[in-house]
C-alpha cells in the first residue's frame, strides 16, 4: 500500500472524526491517534531510502492532467518533522487546554492542519500546493481566533488578509504559469520554463504571494500578533510548522525552475530582505516587554536566516550551493524544534508567575527552574550557540556563504546570533532576580514541562546527530549528490 | 571504538552526568549533593592520572565523531592538553570542597553546583579538544555554564557582571568563530599539529593567515583578558569567591590563555607564526597588558578587584612566553599557565576566607588580620610572595625562565618589563602584607562569624592551605619528575621547531 495519499487523507479523516466526538473526548481521541498517523509519517522515508523517490497519481491520472503526490527525501523529513513538532504540542494542548473553551474547536483544526501541512510536503503540482496552503492558512487563522481574546480576534483577522492577499498573488502565478505552459506539475518547470518572461514574472508574482506568508520582512507585520496572542500550542505549530510550508513552497519552486535560471537580483533582494529580518526581528524581539511577543519576534529574526538560502544557491558554485542546501535545511529544522519548545517552555512560564510580562518573571529561577531551563535550552540553539543544530547550520551557512565569496552574509549570521542572545539572556537575568516580588508561583505540570524540554533537547542533540538526518533530507534531491 | 578512544570521553562525561545529578537533585539535599560532587571530582581525577600516566608511556588516546561532513568531534590526549587537565581536575576538587563551606546555608546550591560542574567540563572538555571546533564548542559552553555562577546572587549589581561578562565573551566568540570559519574555508579541517595543517598553504595565502590569526588572538584574547579586552575581568568579582578563584585560576581566563598557546603552538606552529611576523606585535601587546594590569591593580581598594587586575597582568606572561623563539622562554610561560592557578587560587581562597569569616573585602580594613587568622594569613602570604616570584616559590620559577628565555632570544626589553611588573607586584602587594601582620587591629571586623573556630570554617581553610603547599612544592621541587616543569618540558622540547 502506498502511504502518501494516506498522509493526507489520514488527518482528514481523523479531523473528521474528532469532530463528530463529543467535546470531552476530542483530546483522548486525538491523542489516540497519534499513533498511526505518526507510524505512517515514517514510512515513506524507510521506502525512499530503500527505493528512492516514491510518487503516487491518485485515481491512475499522470501529469499534466491528474494531481500528482510525490516523495522524495526533504518531503518525507519534512512529514517526519511534522509529526514529531505536532506529537509534544498535541501533548501539552491535551493539558493545557483541558476544560477551556477552545478545546471544542483546537484538535479538529488541529487535524486539517496536518492534513494542510502533509499536503503541501507531499504535492508535486503548483495547483496542489496552492489548494494545500490554501487550506493551512485557513486552519492557522482559526487556530489564532480560539485565543477568543479581542487582540488574538483583531490578529486572525490581519493573518486572514495576509493570508488570502498571498495565496491570490500566488494564484496568479499558477495562472500565468499554466496560460504559458500548459502544465502545473513542478517537474515541467525546468524543461519548458527557462528563460521566458511569462514564467519570470509568474515566478516574482508566486514568490511575493509566498513571501507574504512567510512573513519575510518587511511583510511580517501580522506574525508577532498572531503568534504571541495566539494559545500556547497554538503558537508553537504556528512559528515551527505554518510559516515553514510557505517557505518550503518557495524552495521547492526555486530549485524546480532551476537556481541558474533564476535572476540574482532576485535572489540578492530576498537574501537582503531576510538580512533586513534579522537585525530588525532581533531588535524588535529585544524591546518587547510581553514574553510571548518576544519569542514571535525571534521567529521573525530566524525566518531571516533561512532566507540566506537564495543568494547562496542562486549562480554559485555546486559545493556552496550544496553546503547551502544542508545549512537552510538543518536551519529549519532545528528552529522548528527549538522555536516549539521555546513557545511551550514560555507559555509554562506565563503560567507559572500568571503573567504575560518579562519584568514579572523574577525569582522564576529559583522557583520554578524546570520551566526556565526548557526556555534556556531552546534559546542556545535559536542563538545558534554549540552544541546545538541551530550551531551546526550556521557552521554549514558560513561556509558556503565562504565558498561562493558571498562574505556579506557572515556579519548577518554572527551579529543576528548576538542579538538573539541578548534577548534570551534578558529573559534569563529577569528570572535570576532574587526578590521578595512574588510569593506564589503556580506549577505547570509534568507534561506541559517534559514537552517543552523534549523538543528543546532535540534541538540540542542535532548538534550531534546532524548527518544522517541532512544525508536523508538530501535523498532525491537536486543535492542528492553529497555536500 | 575501544577503550582507549573512550577514556577522553569519559574524563569529560564524569562532570556532565555530574552536572546532570545534581540539577535533579532537590535542594535540600545537601549532604547527598557533597557527597555527589566529591565522588565525581574524585573519580575524574583518577581517570585523569591514570590517561596522563598512559600517555607519559606512549600510548595515544584519541576520540573522534564526525560532525556533519568536513567537521568532526575530536578529544585527543596530548601533553599540553592533559597538562591543563590536571591543572583543572585537581583544581577543582579543591575548588569543590572550598564552595562547599562558602556557600553553606546560601539557596540555589543545586543550580550553583549544577553550572559549576558544567564549567568544569567544559575546561576540561577544552583542554583535551583536538582541532578548533572542538575548541570552540567547550569554549562557548564555557561561556554559557559560566554566567549563572558570575550572575549566582540575582542582585542587579550581580546580573549587571553577568551582563557585561556575556556581552564580552559572545562577542568574542562570534569573532572566534569567524576566524576558525575562515580558516576552515582556507585548509579544512585543522588539527591541533604543530602547525602542519597550515604550513603547506600556498604562500600567496599568508595575508590572509595574518588576518585570520589576529581573529582568533582577538577572540580569544577576550576571555584571557588581553589588553584592550579585559573590561569585563574586575566586573566580574561580584561573583562568590569560588567562582572567581575558579574564573581566574583555572577555568575562563585560562581558556583564553591555553586557546592562544593551542593556536600559536599546534595550529600556526611556531614556524608559521615567525613566518608571518605575528610573534613580535602580539608579545608587544602581552607585556602592555603586564604592566598596565599591575599599575591598575595598585589603585585598587577592593582586594578582589587587585587581585583581578593582578589576573589581567600575570595571565600575559603565558603569552609573552609563547612569543619569546626559545625553549626556555616558552617553557617558562607554560610553567606559568599551571603556577599562576595555584598561586592565584589560594589568594582567592584567602580573599574570601577574610570576607566570609570577618567581613572584610578592603584593603584598609586588613590591619591586624595575621592575629585572628593566622593560617589563611600565610597562605596568602605565601601567594603574594609567588606573584612577586620570591625564590624558592613557584613565580620565581616562571620569571626565571621567562628571563633567560628572553636573553636567549636576543630580547632584553623583555627583560625589563619582566623586572618592572616584579617591581610593581611588590609595590601592591607588600603594603597588603604589611597591614595583614604588622599593623594593629584598628576597628571591629564588619561582620564575624565562626567565632569558634580558631582562624575559619575547616572546609575554607583545608583547601587553601593544601594550594599553598602546591606553591612551595611546585617550586622548591621544580626539578623532580613529574613536577610542572617537568611536565612542561615534556610539552615544548619534542615538538618545538620541527
Amino acid at each position: 500500500m502506498n502511504p502518501l495519499p494516506w498522509l493526507v487523507a489520514l488527518p482528514l479523516i481523523g479531523a473528521l472524526v474528532v469532530f463528530l466526538l463529543p467535546v470531552r473526548w476530542r483530546a483522548s481521541g486525538s491523542l489516540a491517534l497519534l499513533v498511526p498517523v505518526g507510524f505512517v509519517s515514517i514510512r515513506p522515508l524507510a521506502s525512499i531510502l530503500s527505493q528512492g523517490t516514491q510518487s503516487h497519481a491518485p485515481g491512475g491520472w499522470i501529469a499534466p492532467l491528474g494531481i500528482g503526490l510525490q516523495a522524495d527525501g526533504f518531503a518525507a523529513g519534512m512529514v517526519i518533522l511534522t509529526a514529531l513538532v505536532i506529537v509534544p504540542c498535541s501533548i501539552h494542548a491535551a493539558r493545557s487546554l483541558r476544560g477551556k473553551p477552545a478545546e471544542e474547536g483546537f484538535w479538529p483544526l488541529l487535524w486539517f492542519m496536518w492534513a494542510a501541512l502533509n499536503s503541501i510536503w507531499l504535492s508535486a503540482d503548483l495547483f496542489n500546493l496552492y489548494v494545500g496552503i490554501e487550506l493551512l492558512g485557513l486552519a492557522a487563522v482559526g487556530l489564532v481566533a480560539l485565543a477568543g481574546s479581542v487582540q488574538s480576534l483583531a490578529a486572525a483577522m490581519r493573518y486572514l488578509l495576509a493570508a488570502l492577499l498571498g495565496s491570490l498573488v500566488y494564484l496568479i502565478g499558477v495562472a500565468l504559469i499554466y496560460a504559458a505552459l500548459g502544465s502545473l506539475a513542478l517537474a515541467d518547470l525546468k524543461a519548458y520554463g527557462s528563460g521566458q518572461p511569462t514564467i519570470l514574472i509568474a515566478s516574482v508574482l508566486m514568490t511575493f504571494g509566498l513571501l507574504l506568508k512567510t512573513a519575510l520582512f518587511p511583510l511580517h507585520g501580522w506574525l508577532p500578533p498572531a503568534h504571541g496572542s495566539a494559545l500556547t500550542p497554538v503558537s508553537a505549530l504556528l512559528s515551527a510548522l505554518v510559516i515553514k510550508a510557505s517557505l518550503c513552497m518557495l524552495i521547492r519552486l526555486w530549485m524546480s525552475l532551476g537556481p541558474e535560471a533564476m535572476p540574482v537580483v532576485l535572489a540578492w533582494t530576498l537574501g537582503l530582505m531576510g538580512a533586513g529580518a534579522v537585525f530588525w526581528g532581533g531588535w524588535m524581539a529585544l524591546r518587547q516587554t510581553r514574553l510571548k511577543r518576544l519569542v514571535a519576534y525571534s521567529t521573525v529574526a530566524q525566518i531571516g536566516l533561512l532566507f540566506l538560502f537564495f543568494p547562496l544557491v542562486t549562480g554559485t558554485p555546486a559545493t556552496a550551493a550544496a553546503l547551502a542546501w544542508d545549512g537552510t535545511v538543518l536551519m529549519l529544522v532545528s528552529h522548528a524544534f527549538a522555536k516549539a519548545a521555546m513557545f511551550l517552555a514560555a507559555g509554562n512560564l506565563v503560567f507559572a508567575i500568571g503573567s504575560e510580562q518579562i519584568a514579572d518573571l523574577n525569582g522564576v529561577c529559583r522557583f520554578r527552574p524546570f520551566s526556565l531551563l526548557s526556555f534556556g535550552v531552546a534559546g542556545i540553539s535559536l542563538t545558534g550557540l554549540p552544541p546545538s543544530g541551530g550551531f551546526i547550520a550556521k557552521w554549514l551557512l558560513m561556509q558556503s556563504a565562504l565558498a561562493s565569496g558571498q562574505w556579506i552574509w557572515l556579519p548577518v549570521l554572527l551579529g543576528g546570533g548576538l542579538l538573539s542572545a541578548a534577548y534570551v539572556i534578558r529573559v534569563l537575568g529577569n528570572a535570576m532576580v532574587e526578590g521578595p516580588v512574588r510569593d506564589r508561583f503556580e506549577a505547570p505540570s509534568l507534561p506541559l514541562e517534559l514537552s517543552a524540554l523534549a523538543l528543546g533537547c532535540v534541538s540540542l542533540v542535532l548538534g550531534f546527530a546532524a548527518r544522517a538526518p541532512l544525508a536523508w533530507l538530501r535523498a532525491g534531491g537536486p543535492f542528492a549528490g553529497g555536500g | 571504538m575501544d577503550a582507549q578512544a573512550l577514556l577522553p570521553l569519559s574524563v569529560v562525561s564524569t562532570s556532565l552526568v555530574a552536572a546532570a545529578g545534581i540539577f535533579l537533585l532537590r535542594e535540600h539535599r545537601h549532604r547527598l549533593r557533597t557527597n555527589f560532587n566529591l565522588a565525581a571530582a574524585l573519580i575524574k581525577l583518577a581517570l585523569v592520572v591514570g590517561m596522563a600516566l598512559g600517555v607519559l608511556a606512549g600510548n595515544t588516546y584519541e576520540f573522534r565523531f564526525p560532525l556533519v561532513e568536513g567537521i568532526s568531534f575530536v578529544l585527543r590526549a596530548d601533553a599540553l592538553g592533559l597538562m591543563f587537565t590536571v591543572l583543572s581536575s585537581v583544581l577543582w576538587l579543591f575548588t569543590t570542597i572550598y564552595a562547599i563551606g562558602y556557600l553553606e546555608k546560601s539557596p540555589n546550591r543545586s543550580r550553583f553546583f549544577g553550572f559549576f560542574s558544567l564549567c568544569v567540563a567544559s575546561t576540561v572538555g577544552l583542554a583535551l579538544a583536538g582541532n578548533l571546533i572542538t575548541f570552540f564548542l567547550f569554549y562557548e559552553l564555557l561561556t554559557l555554564s559560566t554566567y549563572p555562577l558570575v550572575a549566582h546572587r540575582g542582585t542587579a549589581k550581580a546580573l549587571h557582571a553577568g551582563n557585561v561578562y556575556l556581552a564580552y565573551t559572545l562577542s568574542g566568540g562570534m569573532v572566534l568563530l569567524l576566524g576558525i570559519a575562515v580558516l576552515h574555508g582556507l585548509a579544512g579541517e585543522v588539527d591541533f599539529a604543530a602547525g602542519s595543517g597550515l604550513r603547506v598553504l600556498d604562500p600567496a595565502l599568508d595575508p590572509m593567515l595574518t588576518i585570520v590569526f589576529v581573529l582568533l588572538i582577538a577572540g580569544l584574547g577576550v576571555k584571557a583578558a588581553l589588553l584592550p579586552l579585559h573590561g569585563w575581568l574586575p566586573i566580574a568579582m561580584v561573583a562568590p569567591a569560588p567562582v572567581s578563584a575558579l574564573l581566574h585560576a583555572v577555568a575562563v581566563v585560562k581558556a583564553g590563555a591555553f586557546g592562544i598557546v593551542r593556536v600559536v603552538y599546534d595550529v600556526y606552529g611556531t614556524e608559521l607564526a615567525w613566518r608571518l611576523e605575528v610573534l613580535e606585535p602580539l608579545g608587544w601587546l602581552a607585556a602592555a597588558t603586564i604592566l598596565y594590569g599591575s599599575i591598575r591593580a595598585l589603585a585598587q581598594n577592593d582586594l578582589k578587584r587587585r587581585l583581578a587586575f593582578s589576573t589581567v597582568s600575570q595571565v600575559s606572561y603565558i603569552i609573552l612566553g609563547l612569543t619569546l623563539l626559545s625553549p626556555i622562554g616558552m617553557a617558562g610561560g607554560l610553567v606559568h599557565l599551571l603556577h599562576q592557578g595555584l598561586m592565584k587560587i589560594t589568594l582567592f581562597f584567602c580573599a574570601g576566607n577574610y570576607a566570609e569569616t570577618l567581613g572584610v573585602h578592603h584593603i584598609d580594613h586588613l590591619d591586624g588580620i595575621g592575629r585572628r587568622m593566622p593560617a589563611t594569613s600565610t597562605a596568602f602570604t605565601i601567594g603574594a610572595f609567588g606573584m612577586i616570584g620570591v625564590p624558592p616559590l613557584a613565580g620565581f620559577v616562571t620569571k626565571w625562565y621567562l628571563g633567560i628565555g628572553a636573553l636567549a632570544d636576543g630580547k632584553g626589553w623583555v627583560l625589563a618589563v619582566l623586572i618592572v611588573s616584579a617591581m610593581l607586584n611588590a609595590a601592591y602587594f607588600l603594603p597588603v602584607l604589611h597591614r595583614i601582620w604588622f599593623r594593629s587591629q584598628s576597628a571591629p571586623w564588619p561582620a564575624e562569624q565562626y567565632q569558634q573556630h580558631r582562624d575559619t570554617h575547616p572546609w575554607l581553610l583545608l583547601p587553601t592551605l593544601v594550594t599553598a603547599v602546591f606553591c612551595i612544592v611546585a617550586g622548591v621541587f621544580a626539578a623532580v619528575p613529574f613536577s610542572p616543569l617537568h611536565w612542561v618540558e615534556i610539552v615544548v622540547l619534542p615538538g618545538y621547531l620541527p
